[in-house]
């Protein structure tokens, strides 16, 4: 970006990923509710190429592994497991700063398939931030005892990403997960996530900031998500985000980068 | 610089002048829409078996309905406080009767060993009769609440009273895992204080350390008991089981109250902010096994609590027994503290005596009412005190009415914590000023609480 950014935080854990031994072509970063298998995932994927590293100046544990898939170096980022990505958690904070400034190539949301109403909750919040999202529906096995049986077709259809249905503790599925993500990382094949839509005043405000945002900054996280929680969040996310978008502004105008203080 | 470049400036004033347009509570708004759409998308998607679908959530929209949720909430709650109060009664009567008794032999043995009255005193009279008082007192309660808690805990009934609760937490500027925390709280308030770490923002995991202590913990039950038999015994001539359950819940529900006004109180003064939201896992209900859970319940906590309240009690009923034989001028030091301290007691409808055992009783909440009872027994006649009834007597006695039993709750509820919760809070916190806020707010709640009652009961003539 050509930024010199501090080396705090996110920027200091995608740093030491990229001097890291390992060379990698992309980033995906592992997402889900506590208890749903995305350790057995991450497992799966990575085998013993793994490493856990600290998130700088938190005291919250990220997993990264790489794995090679059809000639394709990736490197895997095990995000802690969280509910949602809009309470206060130290957990959840950092999951959200990976996925929205970290900029991965994709996240993979690993969903439990015998509670997918929760799980969606998730998966709708990260579908806001990036277009580049693919389920991993797990834990069919434990379904399928619950009796319980879920249209994989018209649930994909219904969000608009790939979901992949999985065994991970088998390594069922894997292998199609990881196809899924090289073709949406390197075969340019995007997704169009359904987006959530809000009441009718929220939805006026969005437009209304969405356009301006436009105008200004080029992000690659969605510029509904940044306006939304310029207008529902807490101060500090709101000052990362205006830093973010400062470091985002289009070429062809002109910023001031003196006299304006946050 | 290009016209239609946003600055900061534009664009937070921007921010500002939509949020103001959008109202409150919009992250409400944003998490329901969600939730909504998850819902939505589920329904489409996922089909369950009917039968299998689900005895977990029939129940759960029973006990966390908004009509019969908080209903259904007290029952439960009196439920355990009734058979508490009924199942502690025999024990706790035998118990004393054994130990007293004991008592007795150790007194005799004194005497064939022609051992000085000092050393009888100390040891038998003072150590040794707390100690029995505590464990009369404290353990038959102890043994029946807290496997009953730890069920309730177990089925993962307490998720769902936070559930229930939320609203009101959230409107008080709380946290609502303030209300799991509480429950801690219910068998040691420094346990409830380590246990808000559950509270992720530093804001509401200060207020609920701060009102934790209004939750009466275990040392305190057995007072709120004691208190209850005696003021159901004054205003019905006979001590009954139903109204002293109704009282002690009373009493409860009142430190829940005052929890939420403190906590109101201080979310909009020196902890001003918003409640954040959180998810909170409903887990499935399990039927514990009754095996383990009574090794955890007896072992983890009672004995645990019983144990520690021993500790506390040896000295401090020596140094007690010592405090009201030693005289100055022929006054004991005892009389001489409680007449300094009788202006201030009596305004708080108490006594001197009563004030200095909360003081004295200060390293833990078990030994209060010992320590009271001593000192009321150290300047008359000795009493074996082998029931609550001749406890009653002897508070009579020494110019007890019903609304002194009242404030005797309300105080013990509200009053400063005791000092291993200040040591905890002191470490969670790490601030000298939160710590001694945490003793100065509950001490000048308890003082105003008590000195309005009383004022009120004397205006119309009440007692």
């Amino acid at each position: 970006m050509g930024m010199t950014r501090k080396a705090s935080g996110i920027y200091a854990f995608l740093e030491e990923l990229r001097t890291s031994s390992q060379d990698y072509q992309a980033i995906v970063a592992l997402a889900g509710n506590p208890n749903t298998g995305k350790s057995t995932v991450f497992n799966g994927l990575t085998g013993l190429n793994q490493h856990t590293g600290n998130w700088p100046g938190k005291t919250v544990v990220l997993a990264k592994g790489f794995y090679r898939h059809q000639g394709k170096q990736l490197a895997l980022v095990d995000l802690p497991g969280t509910y949602s990505l809009l309470a206060q958690s130290v957990e959840e904070q950092v999951a959200r700063d990976f996925i929205c400034f970290g900029e991965p190539d994709a996240v993979v949301v690993v969903t439990d398939a015998t509670c997918l109403e929760r799980n969606l909750n998730l998966a709708l919040q990260i579908m806001e931030i990036t277009s580049q999202v693919i389920m991993c529906l797990n834990l069919l096995d434990e379904a399928k005892r619950k009796q319980i049986q879920i249209d994989r077709e018209k649930l994909q259809t219904l969000l608009g990403i790939p979901v992949i249905p999985t065994i991970a503790r088998n390594q069922d599925g894997l292998d199609d997960l990881k196809t899924a993500i090289n073709r949406m990382v390197f075969g340019g094949e995007s997704a169009h996530p359904r987006t959530v839509r809000y009441d009718h005043d929220l939805e006026a405000a969005l437009t209304e900031l969405v356009a301006e945002l436009e105008a200004s900054f080029q992000t690659r996280v969605n510029p509904r998500w940044l306006a939304l929680r310029l207008l529902d969040s807490d101060y500090p996310l709101v000052k990362k985000i205006i830093s973010y978008l400062n470091h985002n502004r289009r070429h062809t105008l002109k910023s001031t980068p003196q006299g304006v203080k946050l | 610089m290009s016209t239609n470049t946003v600055t900061n400036q534009n664009l937070f004033q921007r921010i500002r002048k939509l949020r103001e347009r959008l109202g409150p509570n919009l992250r409400d708004r944003v998490v329901a829409t969600l939730y909504r759409q998850a819902e939505e998308i589920t329904s489409q998607v996922v089909q369950k078996n009917a039968a299998q679908r689900d005895l977990d959530t029939f129940i759960d929209n029973i006990v966390t309905s908004k009509i019969l949720g908080l209903p259904l909430m007290l029952l439960m709650f009196s439920g355990v406080l009734w058979l508490t109060i009924t199942g502690a009664n025999y024990p706790s009567a035998l118990l004393s009767k054994l130990l007293f008794g004991f008592e007795a032999r150790l007194t005799a043995a004194f005497h064939s060993l022609n051992a000085p009255a000092w050393l009888h005193g100390m040891v038998v009279l003072g150590m040794y009769r707390t100690l029995a008082w505590v464990v009369s007192v404290m353990l038959p309660p102890m043994a029946i609440f807290f496997p009953l808690f730890t069920f309730f805990e177990d089925l993962g009934y307490l998720p769902r009273v936070a559930f229930n609760l939320d609203r009101f937490f959230k409107k008080a500027g709380a946290h609502g895992k303030q209300v799991l925390t509480m429950c801690m709280g219910f068998g040691c308030n420094a346990a409830g204080v380590i246990s808000c770490r559950i509270i992720e923002s530093p804001r509401e995991r200060l207020v609920a350390i701060l009102t934790n202590n209004f939750v009466p913990c275990n040392g305190r039950f057995p007072t709120l008991f004691a208190m209850a038999a005696i003021l159901t015994g004054t205003l019905f001539g006979a001590s009954h089981h139903l109204p002293a359950t109704l009282f002690v819940t009373g009493i409860v529900i009142s430190g829940i109250g005052i929890t939420l006004i403190v906590s109101w109180l201080l979310s909009k003064t020196l902890l001003k902010g918003v409640p954040s939201s959180f998810t909170l896992e409903l887990p499935p209900y399990r039927l514990p096994k009754i095996g383990t859970l009574l090794v955890r319940s007896v072992l983890d906590r009672t004995i645990f609590v019983l144990l520690r309240a021993v500790i506390v009690a040896l000295p401090a009923g020596l140094f007690t027994w010592i405090f009201a034989n030693q005289h100055l001028n022929g006054v004991s030091l005892l009389d001489l503290a409680a007449g300094g301290l009788q202006g201030f007691g009596r305004l708080l409808g108490l006594d001197g005596y009563i004030i200095l055992a909360f003081i004295l009783g200060l390293p833990a909440n078990e030994i209060v009412l010992p320590i009271l009872i001593m000192s009321y027994l150290s300047q008359g006649a000795m009493l074996e005190l082998e029931s609550i009834t001749v406890l009653k007597e002897l508070l009579l006695n020494n110019g007890w009415t019903w609304l002194t039993a009242l404030n005797m709750s309300l105080f013990s509820l509200l009053h400063f914590p005791c000092a291993t919760t200040l040591l905890t809070i002191g470490k969670e916190t790490r601030n000298v000023k939160w710590t001694l806020l945490a003793a100065a707010i509950p001490t000048g709640v308890a003082i105003v609480v008590c000195f309005l009652v009383t004022q009120i009961a004397h205006l119309f003539n009440l007692v």
